[in-house]
């Protein structure tokens, strides 16, 4: 209960500019959430079916035109939301399950141990991205093949350092909080802080973080695709794939095939950053400014004195 | 003139003869925390030295009574709260509870301990996990020692809440921490402490973070909880007003020793350590009537890292005299006291003379008075003599060997001086070297 | 003793509110009070009766955005319409606020050296660091300080030094109104007392008039001469320090005095409820539902300023007006329910 308590409530509590952010963030996202939902309602074709034209422009028949694997674009772009939703959903969560109990274990137990994880951690931290998800990428193709849960992990690998050092930083303070301190004087054993005292206090800024991730694997889901170790398009659509197969398309002055898939990499990941930023203005506490309501002052109220006379 | 209707507390008289059976029994404890120092430190594993929170306390806890740890802050009476209930492990010494030693016990036979020592917190807002109801939060003690569950548990928790004064319970049960006011926080915290039913509380400054509104009223329900469960309180506090109406005795903290020890109306009456009379001088009182005294200590509670020398109350003590371990640093405060006092002019004129007042940062009974570049020996040791014509009552001057000439200034030295160790003196203990150590056959009175 | 002389604060009838989503916050709302050359006037009540708000307001130091209303005379000027840039230039020289947390006021990475020399060129262009230096240590070694400690950084100062750094700082201008809010209330007792003695002897070094916030009633007996007891955004007593203790005329005052646990404590009193939501007090006198006098009229009609002999002056129908109390105004109020803890501070 608590958790979300914690975890929703920076919905509720923002104002302002943040509140427009997070509004309109929440508006575009709701959109591809939407599509990826009832992708099969929505899109007129499925992913891989093959339409009867081939590049043919938008209009007639097809709202976004087809491109040269004889696919329609819109379909493309409707089902490809569902393949970034469903792996930016399943390496957010795995990075979540793995990261913050992670921190949460370093932090709270401290000496060795946490030692030992930092290190690992912060060498993760310090590759570029994009490297670590290409090598990860490759590796789990050839475990699992190709599929969403392939570059799911290896989004999430590249995650998990970073949920990692926030949850534990976090821990690390609020370890020393008196509420801490009285759990342990009431008898309650490590397991018990951890999960009932430290979790639910820790986990402020994962929302935020979470958020800008998602924004971020979407970009690195599309870049693998781009360059060929994403999803294979048999198993889904998805857009880095076929920005990737519209390049060609460009020179021939065929302009749809790319710009659809790009706009909507453009609009997901505007909308989830604006959600995180939203929420961050609102948890931050250094970015937020208490604001009193303007109002007009009453006028005096005359004494009893006064009003007696009358 | 109308009658009052209640609101005012029952006046309670919490002073009783307490029974003498001892409940705890600490020995010589000490709890000394390391420095971090820098990195460069540590990496070279130097020894950083330690902060002496409690350093060497000897005190019985009886069954039934209210023991007061006054002190200003930093003497370490929170220190030895925590190591009392385990939470903090004592460096040295023992704490013997229920025939365990408490200093000595694992995690896992402390935890099961825990059920018997409870502990309430100066801080209300802090102590309270700010992401659970109260009814949550109230209830985990018997959750966690697996007593209660389910409706039981809810039931309990009823109680505790109603006993602690939130009532009605369901009108505080759903609530979280954030939503209640600092007296209602302390309320449940007492609640969460008395749940399973305690021996003992530590009650470490429970009213000093509220209003002063609120104080009476929480007092006022502490000494209700202990009657009615049978309770022993370890009572922490700086505020000696409040802790002359609420201790049976009383403890005076001073740089992690106890100063002075006692049954209450014998400290107040008579209060023997120099450090309980300034204490008690000090605290204004609301009467117009009474001023402030003029002679308070000087200065502020010293740095635990490393405590005067002697008896560590000496620099400050308005009663100080040869054996009380004049030092070094001791005559660096003096000097720039001198200069304290004088008109600017006179500082600067004069602070040539001294090469480097930082030499005097060590503890030391010897402290070489380097004479500044366009000055001598004979300049230092002027100003020294002007120093002492100024105010030749100052005690510092009884400490003081000799001071000789040397190549590049004077040197002070001063009587060796003792650590006053705790002895009784009239009815009470007292760590003070104008108590003789052995109680003189004839009652004599304080040697000065 | 100062019948006739002119104060250097007058303040009339200043309001200040501040609007929140809950509503507006009547955290001063109609106070008035004159205070004399040198004088020290001690302002007590609970917390969350709008001490500090007034303090600040008196000095201009509001948040944007707070509502103010009224007068703040001081030497012919009102204090709350001049400009914000004139009221700049008279802090320091003429004005001077001394706060709870000193820490939180000093520059860490400044030397004490540089905050006065920062402090006093904002007012005087051009002065020599010699005559900062000898202004500064003069008002220092009145505070006890060092001269020696003069280039040294806050951090390396005790919390009690700090303190008396923060009124060295402040009194450096020789300032004729000096507020400070809970200057001790992180302190040590026996470095409470030592501020204390300070700020006592400030009229006699400084002339400083200097209105006093804490909420320590032994802190109004040791150093003020004057007492204003604040409830609720109302001033409901002030007058004269010993008067005012020994014979307090407002039933809060009263209780206030008798709640406080002091070493003549021999049983605990204490005031049940706690002070009013100020977006929504209580009608009529603000302290009714915890006052143990209360009378009809109280719950109806608001408390009329009335002076009593000795210069004292009372917001409480138990003073009066007579013809303004209707005929059964003086009946008790009905037996007040029960204020449970539910409703404690
Ligand atoms: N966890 C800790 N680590 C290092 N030093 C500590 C710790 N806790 C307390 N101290 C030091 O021990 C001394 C006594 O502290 P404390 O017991 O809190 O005193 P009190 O409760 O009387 O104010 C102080 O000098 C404090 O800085
Ligand atoms: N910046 C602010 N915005 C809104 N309300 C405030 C602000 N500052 C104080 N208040 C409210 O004004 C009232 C008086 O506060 P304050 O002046 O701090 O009282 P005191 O100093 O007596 O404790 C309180 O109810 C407080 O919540
Ligand atoms: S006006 Fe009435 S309610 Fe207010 S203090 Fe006086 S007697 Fe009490
Ligand atoms: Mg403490
Ligand atoms: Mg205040």
């Amino acid at each position: 209960m608590g958790v979300f308590r914690v975890l929703f409530k920076p919905f509720g509590q923002t104002t302002g500019l943040a509140r427009w952010l997070l509004i309109s963030g929440l508006l575009l996202t709701a959109m591809f959430v939407t599509f990826a939902l009832f992708a099969p309602w929505i899109a007129p074709y499925g992913f891989a079916e093959e339409v009867p034209k081939k590049v043919a422009p938008p209009g007639d028949g097809f709202l976004m035109g087809t491109n040269d694997l004889w696919y329609d674009v819109w379909s493309r772009v409707v089902w490809g939301s569902r393949t970034a939703i469903e792996v930016v959903i399943l390496a957010v969560i795995l990075g979540l399950l793995v990261g913050v109990p992670m921190g949460l274990v370093s932090g709270y137990v401290g000496g060795w141990l946490d030692r030992i994880l930092v290190l690992i951690m912060d060498a993760l931290f310090a590759f570029p991205p994009l490297l670590l998800a290409i090598v990860f990428a490759f590796l789990f193709r050839d475990l699992i093949g190709g599929g969403v849960m392939a570059v799911a992990l290896a989004l999430a690998v590249i995650y998990v350092p970073q949920y990692f050092r926030v949850v534990r930083n976090t821990t690390l303070s609020a370890r020393e909080a008196t509420y801490v301190e009285a759990a342990r004087a009431i008898g309650a054993p490590g397991h018990t802080i951890m999960g009932r005292y430290l979790f639910s206090n820790v986990i402020q800024s994962v929302p935020v973080i979470g958020t800008l991730n998602a924004a971020d694997a979407i970009g690195t889901l599309a870049a693998l695709g781009f360059i060929g170790l994403g999803i294979q398009p048999t198993d889904a659509a998805e857009w880095g794939f076929d920005l990737q197969r519209a390049l060609d398309d460009t020179e021939a002055g065929l302009w749809w095939t790319g710009v659809f898939p790009g706009l909507a990499i453009v609009l997901l990941v505007t909308g989830l950053t604006l959600v995180g930023e939203g929420l961050n203005e609102t948890i931050n506490p250094t970015l937020r400014k208490r604001r009193l309501r303007r109002f007009a002052l009453p006028p005096r109220r005359p004494a009893v004195e006064e009003e007696a006379a009358r | 003139m109308p009658t009052k209707p209640e609101i005012q507390g029952t006046a309670h008289a919490p002073k009783h003869r307490a029974p003498d059976e001892v409940l705890v029994s600490m020995q010589d404890v000490e709890v000394y925390f390391q420095l971090r120092g820098g990195s460069m430190a540590r990496l070279l594993g130097m020894d950083t030295g330690s902060v002496r929170a409690v350093d060497g306390i000897s005190l019985d806890l009886r069954k039934g009574e209210v023991l007061g740890l006054v002190g200003e802050s930093g003497s370490g009476k929170t220190t030895l709260g925590r190591a009392l209930l385990g939470l903090v492990a004592a460096t040295g010494g023992e704490i013997r509870y229920a025939g365990q030693d408490i200093t000595k016990l694992s995690t896992r036979h402390l935890r099961r301990l825990r059920g018997d020592l409870q502990m309430v917190f100066q801080d209300p807002s802090a102590a309270l996990n700010p992401s659970m109801t109260i009814e949550t939060a109230v209830g985990h003690p018997l959750k966690i020692h697996g007593l209660a569950s389910g409706e039981e548990l809810h039931r309990r928790v009823a109680d505790a809440l109603e006993r602690v004064g939130l009532s009605p319970p369901e009108r505080f049960m759903f609530k979280y921490p954030g939503d209640l006011s600092g007296g209602q926080k302390q309320r449940a915290v007492l609640a969460r402490a008395v749940i399973l039913d305690p021996v003992l509380l530590v009650a470490d400054e429970p009213v000093s973070m509220l209003d002063m509104s609120v104080r009476a009223k929480i007092l006022q329900l502490m000494l209700d909880l202990k009657r009615d469960l049978d309770l022993t309180y370890v009572y922490i506090t700086h505020d000696l007003a409040s802790a002359k109406f609420f201790c049976d005795r009383v403890a005076i903290m001073y740089l992690g020793r106890v100063v002075e020890v006692g049954r209450t109306e014998e400290i107040f009456a008579d209060p023997k350590h120099p450090y309980t009379r300034s204490l008690l001088k000090a605290i204004p009182e609301p009467d117009p009537e009474k001023a402030l005294p003029r002679d308070l200590p000087r200065g502020e509670i010293p740095d635990a890292a490393s405590p005067p020398l002697g008896c560590a109350f000496h620099p400050r003590c308005p009663e100080a005299f040869d054996m009380c371990g004049w030092e070094r640093r001791d005559l660096r405060a003096l000097i720039e006291a001198h200069w304290t006092r004088h008109e600017a002019l006179d500082f600067e004129t004069e602070r040539g003379t001294i090469a480097n007042l930082d030499d005097l940062d060590e503890p030391s009974h010897e402290a070489v008075v380097a004479a500044g570049r366009s000055s001598s020996p004979v300049d230092v040791e002027d100003l020294l003599h002007r120093i002492r014509e100024e105010d030749a009552d100052e005690p510092l001057w009884r400490g003081v060997e000799d001071m000789t000439l040397t190549d590049g200034g004077v040197r002070v030295r001063f009587h060796d001086g003792a650590d006053p160790r705790l002895r009784p003196a009239g009815g009470v203990e007292v760590a003070c070297h104008l108590y003789p150590e052995v109680e003189p056959a004839a009652g004599e009175g304080p040697a000065s | 003793m100062n019948d006739r002389m002119e104060p250097v604060v007058s303040v009339r009838d200043l309001r200040v509110w501040y609007g929140t989503e809950r509503g507006a916050v009547r955290a001063v709302d109609g106070v008035s009070f004159d205070l004399l050359p040198g004088e020290t006037l001690g302002l007590v009540g609970e917390s969350g009766c709008g001490k500090s708000t007034l303090g600040r307001g008196l000095l201009g130091m509001l948040p944007e955005g707070a509502q103010t209303d009224g007068e703040i005379r001081f030497k012919g000027e009102n204090l709350r319409t001049v400009s914000r840039s004139r009221l700049r230039d008279m802090r320091g020289p003429e004005l001077g606020m001394i706060f709870q947390e000193p820490l939180t006021r000093l520059n860490p990475l400044m030397r004490i050296s540089e905050h006065f020399e920062e402090a006093l060129r904002a007012h005087t262009p051009g002065i020599s660091k010699d005559t900062v230096e000898r202004a500064a240590l003069e008002v220092l070694g009145l505070m006890g300080i060092p001269p020696t400690r003069y280039r040294s950084y806050p951090h390396e100062f005790s919390g009690g030094m700090r303190q008396r750094l923060m009124i060295g700082l402040a009194l450096v201008f020789r300032p004729a109104f000096v507020v400070a809010d809970e200057p001790t209330t992180a302190l040590d007792v026996l470095v409470e007392a030592q501020i204390i003695r300070i700020l006592h002897d400030l009229r006699r070094e400084f002339d400083t008039s200097l209105l006093l916030i804490t909420h320590n009633l032994g802190i109004i007996a040791e150093a003020c001469d004057r007492v204003a007891v604040m409830y609720a955004g109302k001033i409901v007593e002030v007058g004269e320090a010993r008067q005012v203790f020994r014979d307090p005329q407002h039933p809060y005052t009263r209780e206030l005095l008798r709640s406080t646990i002091s070493l003549s404590t021999t049983g605990l009193n204490y005031i049940p409820g706690a002070p009013p939501d100020l977006t929504d007090p209580p009608p009529g006198c603000h302290f009714h539902p915890r006052c143990p006098d209360a009378m009809r009229v109280c719950e109806e009609l608001d408390p009329i300023d009335q002076e009593l002999s000795g210069g004292q002056r009372v917001e409480c129908w138990l003073h009066g007006p007579d013809h303004l109390i209707g005929v059964d105004g003086r009946d008790r109020l009905r037996v007040r329910e029960e204020l449970s803890v539910a409703d404690e501070a």
